[in-house]
Formats: structure tokens, C-alpha cells, sequence
């Protein structure tokens, strides 16, 4: 069984990542935040502690700034929507995931003006179109940094110093390469930056995050949800300290443990050399694709331009039925279609049919490649 | 020995300040809000009160808001 799928969720998750959230349930299972016993204060550690060793790991030196959500897709959410005003501008790029472009379409029908740079056939964007889409004034930029579809890395850099100059705050979604590449939310220029957990930080589901950075001024962005916080009790209204005016109700503790544990697992493996395997495993299949007769691969020839996301699309077959016959003929996980990302398949070509997507992770090997790709070279025979 | 809290907005500040204090070689304990002083939050941290004037200063350099109570 081959799991390339990492870019939908990684799996397995590490056995720590599991020990601690088995441990969290049945050591520290009071609620964080609400009560002063020791179990309440034990899971607030916990939870206090993943917001720190998340603080660090993006480079912000407030944990403070660190607001937990549900999933990237929440914390996007709580940017865009909170972020835009009836009347204002904001400017993304043609490869976003429907995290992003959903509720971009929202805010249109509220009277927002949302402008799409168009990217090039291989998922790239330039700085050059993001500079003449600035030259009207712009509330907002939102960017992924990677794309899910086929790996395309954007310019985060060169367009956070466009954004600025225009006035601009710079929104990254992150849910791609957060635990995959080094992120650090100053060097990079983002103003909020997006990520999931469950992703290549390898914790679990329903945990993910919103970073503010340390010059992010929170009185700028009102809350999505209000409600319980466990602080200023006595006030019907909610509460201004971080990060408890971005968290209400009960947190996901044991899913933060879990996360705190992932996060853990990566930096012990470490970001350079989970990165380099990757990008071997990626360029491998990527050559290897491109030798089958009837193979297109889509995204950057260039590894180093491009997470380990791997889209490819066989002449005269149905990417359903290569996706179905990777999984009943060769065990072989992947996902086959749009991917959550119309906008992104429009830029790549591949709109409606869409793509197979396979995605390696750190524990993937090369022979796992091998043996992919021989699988590949049958289903084209057939 | 008589001992201060401090009080804090939030659980995050608190379980910081407990970090960053401990980090100091101070000996600090989280306990329930005394509720004479405040419903803001739901654990305050317990101190030494002859460390008061460490506590208050290495607190305020990790930019946390505080109020400190002697206990009686």
C-alpha cells in the first residue's frame, strides 16, 4: 500500500503524534482555560504550549499572535471576512484553492472588488501583474504560497513588498507548505498567514491556525465567532486580549496536542532535510512521469520551484478510472479531479476533467516511486 | 512567607507568565482566581512576595498585562 495523497492530509501520522493525544484524554482532560483545577491548568499547558512552539517555528515572537482555528479554510475565514469592506479591493492570484476564492465570491456580492492576476500555465505568477493589478488602491492580497493542484510556489516575497508599497496587508495561505518549507512570517512579508495541522505539520484534523504578525494590528480585524472565552466573565461583550477575542469556546486540546507532537516530529527530522527527500522523491516522479507515452505533468519543471505536489493527466483516459485503478489495481492512494481548486485548473488547462495528484510525503521512499510509476506505465499500456 | 498573585486577562498570559518565570528560577504556582479579587480569568499565579519586584519586571518585558495582589 503506497499512500500519495499528503497534500489531502499526511498519513500515518507519527506515533507521538497519537501517544500524545491518547495522552492528553486521559492525563490532562479538564478545559483548558475555564476552571483553575489541575486538569484544567494541565490542558492549558498543553494547549500553551503548541501556540508557543508554533510562535517560534513561524518566526512571530509573540505566542499571543498565534490564534487557533478549525483548519486553514477557518482561518482564512476570519481574514477575508473580517479584513474587507463594502467598497474596497482585493487582489489575489489565479491558482487559489476555494478556501480562498469562495469566500472572495462572497464578498463581491457584499460590494468588494476582487481582482484575479492570471497565472501562467504552469501555475506561476508575476510580481510584474501583481504590480499593475496595485496600482489601484488595494485593501488586501491573498496568496497561496503553494498550489495543492500541482506544487507552484508563489513569489510570496517580491509581491508582500508590492502590497506594502500600495498600502496593502498581505493574507498567505499556508495550508500547503506549513511543516514542508521553512516559514518565517517576517522574512516572508506576510501580514496573516493561514495553516492547517493536519497537513505537513502531521497533527491531526481540526486543528489549524491564523498568525498574526507582531506588527499586525489586531484592532483592524473583528472576531468571526464571539462567545466563552473563560477571561472577562462578567462582560457580556467580547474581550480584546489575544487570543482570546479570535477564540471562543472550548479549544481542541486533544487535537493540539496532537498538533504540538507533529510539530515536533518535523523539527526533529528537520525542515532542509525533509524538503531535500521530498524534492528527490518529486523530481523522480516527475521525470519518470514525463517518459510515459501519452503523460502530461503539469507545474514547474524544477523541483525547487514547487512543493512534492505532483499533477499529471493520461491522453484518452478518464483520470476517475486511473485513480480507481491505482487504488483496486496497485493499492496506490492518491486524489484524482479538481482538488477543491477550479481557479487553479483553469490556469493549469485542466479544467473541467481536472488531474491525478500525487502527493509524497516525508515517510514516502523512492522505491514507493518505483513502483508508482511502473503502475502508471501499465494503466497507459492497457 | 507571605506570598503575592498576580492576576492576569487571560489563561494564555497566565500559563506564559509561568513559563517565562519559571525559565527565571522563581517559584511560582498557578491556582484558582481568588474571588475577592477578580472574575476576569479563571487561574491567577502565585508568588513569593519578596520576588515582587522580579516578577513585575520580567512580566513586563515579556509584554504581559498584569495586576499584583499581596494575599492576606
Amino acid at each position: 500500500m503506497i499512500y500519495l495523497d499528503n497534500a489531502a492530509t499526511s498519513w500515518p501520522k507519527p506515533a507521538s503524534v497519537t501517544a500524545a493525544m491518547t495522552d492528553f484524554l486521559e492525563r490532562a482532560g479538564g478545559n483548558p482555560g475555564r476552571s483553575g483545577h489541575r486538569l484544567s491548568i494541565a490542558a492549558g499547558r498543553v494547549v500553551y504550549d503548541t501556540r508557543e512552539s508554533l510562535a517560534e517555528f513561524f518566526g512571530v515572537s509573540d505566542p499571543l499572535r498565534v490564534i487557533f482555528t478549525l483548519n486553514a479554510t477557518h482561518a482564512l475565514n476570519l481574514a477575508i471576512q473580517g479584513l474587507l469592506q463594502p467598497g474596497q479591493r482585493v487582489v489575489t492570484g489565479g491558482m487559489e484553492h476555494n478556501a480562498v476564492m469562495r469566500p472572495l465570491r462572497e464578498m463581491e456580492k457584499r460590494g468588494i472588488q476582487v481582482e484575479v492576476v492570471p497565472a501562467e500555465k504552469d501555475g506561476t505568477l508575476s510580481p510584474s501583474a501583481f504590480a499593475a493589478a496595485l496600482e489601484t488602491d488595494t485593501r488586501l492580497v491573498v496568496l497561496n504560497h503553494a498550489s495543492n493542484v500541482c506544487g507552484t510556489l508563489a513569489p510570496v516575497q517580491e509581491i508582500a513588498s508590492l502590497a506594502h508599497a500600495a498600502g496593502a496587508l498581505l493574507l498567505v495561505d499556508a495550508a500547503q507548505t506549513a511543516g514542508a518549507l521553512p516559514i518565517h512570517l517576517r522574512s516572508l512579508g506576510a501580514d496573516l498567514l493561514a495553516f492547517t495541522g493536519h497537513k505537513a505539520l502531521q497533527g491531526p484534523p481540526g486543528t489549524g491556525g491564523l498568525i498574526l504578525s507582531d506588527h499586525f494590528d489586531p484592532g483592524q480585524l473583528p472576531p468571526l465567532v464571539r462567545g466563552g472565552t473563560g477571561s472577562r466573565s462578567k462582560h457580556e461583550t467580547q474581550p480584546d486580549d489575544l487570543p482570546d477575542r479570535y477564540e471562543s469556546g472550548t479549544p481542541n486540546g486533544v487535537g493540539l496536542a496532537g498538533l504540538g507532537a507533529g510539530l515536533a516530529w518535523v523539527k526533529e527530522r528537520g525542515l532542509d532535510a525533509i524538503r531535500a527527500h521530498e524534492m528527490q522523491l518529486s523530481a523522480h516522479l516527475r521525470e519518470g512521469l514525463a517518459e510515459i507515452p501519452g503523460v502530461t505533468v503539469s507545474g514547474p519543471q524544477d523541483p525547487a520551484l514547487s512543493t512534492a505536489v505532483i499533477s499529471f493527466t493520461l491522453q484518452s483516459k478518464r483520470v476517475s478510472e486511473i485513480g480507481y485503478r491505482l487504488d483496486e489495481e496497485h493499492e496506490i492512494f492518491c486524489r484524482v479531479g479538481l482538488h477543491c481548486a477550479p481557479a487553479a485548473h483553469r490556469s493549469l488547462g485542466t479544467f473541467p476533467e481536472g488531474t491525478i495528484r500525487l502527493a509524497p510525503g516525508p515517510t514516502t521512499t523512492l522505491r514507493d516511486i518505483e513502483t508508482v510509476l511502473g503502475a502508471v506505465r501499465k494503466i497507459a499500456e492497457s | 512567607m507571605s506570598q503575592g498573585v498576580v492576576l492576569f486577562h487571560t489563561t494564555t498570559s497566565a500559563l506564559r507568565a509561568e513559563k517565562v518565570l519559571q525559565k527565571a528560577g522563581l517559584t511560582v504556582k498557578l491556582i484558582p482566581t481568588p474571588r475577592e479579587l477578580s472574575s476576569d480569568c479563571g487561574i491567577a499565579l502565585r508568588f513569593e512576595l519578596s520576588d515582587r519586584e522580579t516578577v513585575k519586571t520580567i512580566l513586563t518585558d515579556a509584554k504581559i498585562e498584569i495586576e499584583i495582589h499581596p494575599i492576606r
